[in-house]
């Protein structure tokens, strides 16, 4: 097999634990990350579960050199990039984006819709033409199923769903090979997790993304992922094809995590929507 | 058994700059001792509002209500304010979402239980000393490890879980009879969110209290309720024993967020099944059914005619409010549920 789209050997990540608010001091460390080894190959949706404080979203951060690791080593296609600085590791951003949790916290309140989905395209001075540019992000808009229109729009006029999408749309904007999605849905209803879930299925298909999913319900990476780690307190706990995950976990903590997602009893209706009986006007956002 | 809380066509509005909201439009519903009623909803459907009028928290300028809400025959909507500091706490109490605003952040945590059982110790008072052990009791009652200890403890210094705990625990501080907890687990960890629900059912029986529970989460009802009401822009748009519920679901919405939710016994990989569009605005909700812009199984007749909740055959217990025939409803239903055997 080739080499790993991305990867972490060995990684640690420790904070100082401090005390004092004038005279700070150092009384310690807590070990976010604590040797952790996983690799994500080309193609694949791996998911990264874990409960507050097990270190998914550090980990995450630095896979993306969002995060400088204190030991270990990050690899991108083979390519030590524990330290990247500078021109290689703008270009490296431009193939691994982050869809963030909270789309409200990650949209500038006064820029339009189509102002921030642009912004990438300034950062990386792509698309110099103004039209072209204009052009690209209504495409954009449109893929994540918002519509060109919605580009005069601000982040306050539009529902926690349609943020969720404006993120994403940024985050595909330059065309990126990896996409870390860091609890995408937790803060959305049910109804409209399903579609910004379906959203992320259907543009990793279409774009061929490898995609790392974060998240704290092993419910919603069994329908997402084919593969899942299990983190617990910095530490690894198990990493296995989903349906041999699920059908066998190998850790305690697993099956603990497991047992604790409610159960719905009846049957689980799947599969696609039936027709309309009629021609009707339900129609996606 | 009579029921404790009783409401009854419950019409709320708020005037806002932009239009009337009609957040909550003739809802109904009653709780009896020790048992609990799940609301599901989405944002803004209004289960909220509806169960937070219960605690005589809707009031105000702009706030036009009407119904009636019995809390043990009174009703709650014409009581005084005064009157009103006497039941919350006392014979109704609420636990809020997020346990990290509702808990005062320099306030050590056994003085805030202090605080809730002294206003209610009535004449005859609470001493400091006999409010505090009590405080400590009911920590451990919500079972905080080392009561003792976490008494002084202030609320930044408690995990989310605990946090949640120490709320429980001020609400029950006086053993109101009707609980209200919206959304209690929310912001927890499954994992924790486990405990939390087991605690609450645990106290439900022990004090007998008639319990509400708000939530999006339909796994969180199923663990709970004996009894869920399904909210839609305003309205309850199903309402059946919990068991029933989940069995032979009714209403295409209902339908709807059962697809949408990610189950661990559905196939591996199965695609999840949204529900298209968003939830209406409440100010001017969809003419006729309030969800046929979104329900797949639309008719002409669905966007004039507005439903009634009504029963279904042989279920009286079980109320839908579609226009759809039921034989249509069942048959369309087995279909979904089919699917997924295949």
């Amino acid at each position: 097999m080739s080499a790993p789209l991305a990867e972490v050997e060995q990684l640690v990540k420790r904070f100082p634990l401090t005390r004092g608010v004038v005279l700070r001091r150092r009384v310690g460390e807590v070990a976010a990350v604590d040797d952790v080894t996983l690799a994500v190959h080309e193609g694949e949706s791996l998911g990264i579960v874990g409960e507050t404080g097990s270190g998914k979203s550090t980990l995450a951060r630095i896979l993306l050199n969002l995060l400088d690791p204190t030991g270990g080593v990050v690899r991108w296609r083979g390519e030590d990039v524990t330290r990247v600085r500078g021109a290689r590791l703008h270009a490296l951003r431009r193939a691994r984006q982050l869809v963030f949790q909270d789309p409200a916290g990650s949209l500038n309140p006064r820029k339009t819709v189509g102002a921030a989905v642009a912004d990438p395209f300034a950062i990386h001075g792509l698309l110099p033409e103004r039209a072209e540019r204009a052009r690209r992000v209504a495409e954009l808009l449109e893929q994540v199923g918002l519509g060109a229109a919605a580009a005069n729009r601000y982040p306050h006029e539009l529902s926690g769903g349609m943020r969720q999408r404006v993120g994403i749309a940024r985050a595909i904007a330059l065309g990126p090979e990896l996409l870390v999605a860091d609890e995408p849905v937790s803060a959305l209803d049910v109804s409209i997790q399903a579609q910004i879930l379906t959203l992320l299925r259907d543009l990793r298909r279409d774009l061929g993304l490898t995609l790392v999913l974060i998240a704290h319900d092993l419910a919603v990476v069994r329908h997402m992922c084919d593969r899942v780690a299990v983190m617990r307190e910095g530490r690894l706990v198990e990493v296995a094809p989903v349906e041999e995950l699920y059908a066998a976990p190998r850790a305690d903590y697993t099956r603990e995590l497991l047992a604790a997602v409610p159960r719905i009893p009846g049957p689980a209706p799947s599969g696609p929507a039936p027709e309309p009986p009629q021609s009707s006007s339900s129609s996606s956002t | 058994m009579s029921a404790l809380l009783r409401v009854e066509d419950l019409h709320v509005a708020f005037d806002t700059r932009d239009g009337t909201v009609q957040a909550v439009d003739g809802v109904s519903f009653a709780v009896a001792p020790g048992r609990t009623l799940g609301i599901v909803g989405e944002s803004g459907s209004g289960k909220t509002v509806a169960a937070t009028s219960a605690m005589g928290l809707v009031r105000g300028p702009r706030v036009r209500t009407s119904g009636r809400v019995l809390l043990d025959g009174e009703d709650v909507l014409e009581a005084s304010a005064e009157r009103l500091r006497g039941l919350r706490g006392a014979t109704i109490a609420m636990v809020f979402q997020d346990p990290l605003s509702a808990l005062h952040p320099l306030i050590r945590v056994g003085d805030q239980i202090s605080e809730a059982l002294r206003a209610h110790a009535g004449a005859r008072g609470l001493s400091r000393a006999a409010a505090r052990a009590r405080a400590i009791e009911l920590l451990d009652q919500v079972a905080i490890q080392d009561p003792r200890r976490r008494v002084d403890a202030y609320p930044h210094e408690l995990s989310g879980g605990m946090r949640q705990r120490a709320l429980i625990a001020m609400a029950i501080a006086n053993e109101p009879r009707v609980l209200i907890a919206d959304e209690p687990t929310t912001a927890l960890d499954v994992t924790v969110q486990r405990q939390i629900l087991a605690l609450l059912r645990r106290l439900r029986d022990e004090l007998g209290m008639a319990m509400v529970l708000i939530t999006h989460d339909l796994g969180v009802v199923a663990e709970t309720a004996d009894e869920v009401a399904v909210m839609y822009a305003g309205r309850i748009v199903e309402q059946a024993p919990a068991a029933e519920l989940f069995a032979t679901p009714q209403h295409p919405y209902t339908w709807g967020l059962l697809r949408a939710m990610p189950r661990l016994d559905a196939p591996a990989g199965s695609a999840l099944v949204p529900i298209p569009g968003k939830p209406p605005s409440l100010i001017g909700p969809p003419s006729g059914c309030r969800f046929h812009p979104r329900c797949a199984y639309v008719r002409e007749r669905h966007r004039q005619v507005d439903p009634e909740l009504q029963p279904v055959n042989g279920a009286p217990e079980h109320r839908v409010a579609c226009l759809l025939p039921e034989a249509e409803r069942r048959a369309l239903w087995a279909g979904l549920a089919a699917e997924s055997v295949r």
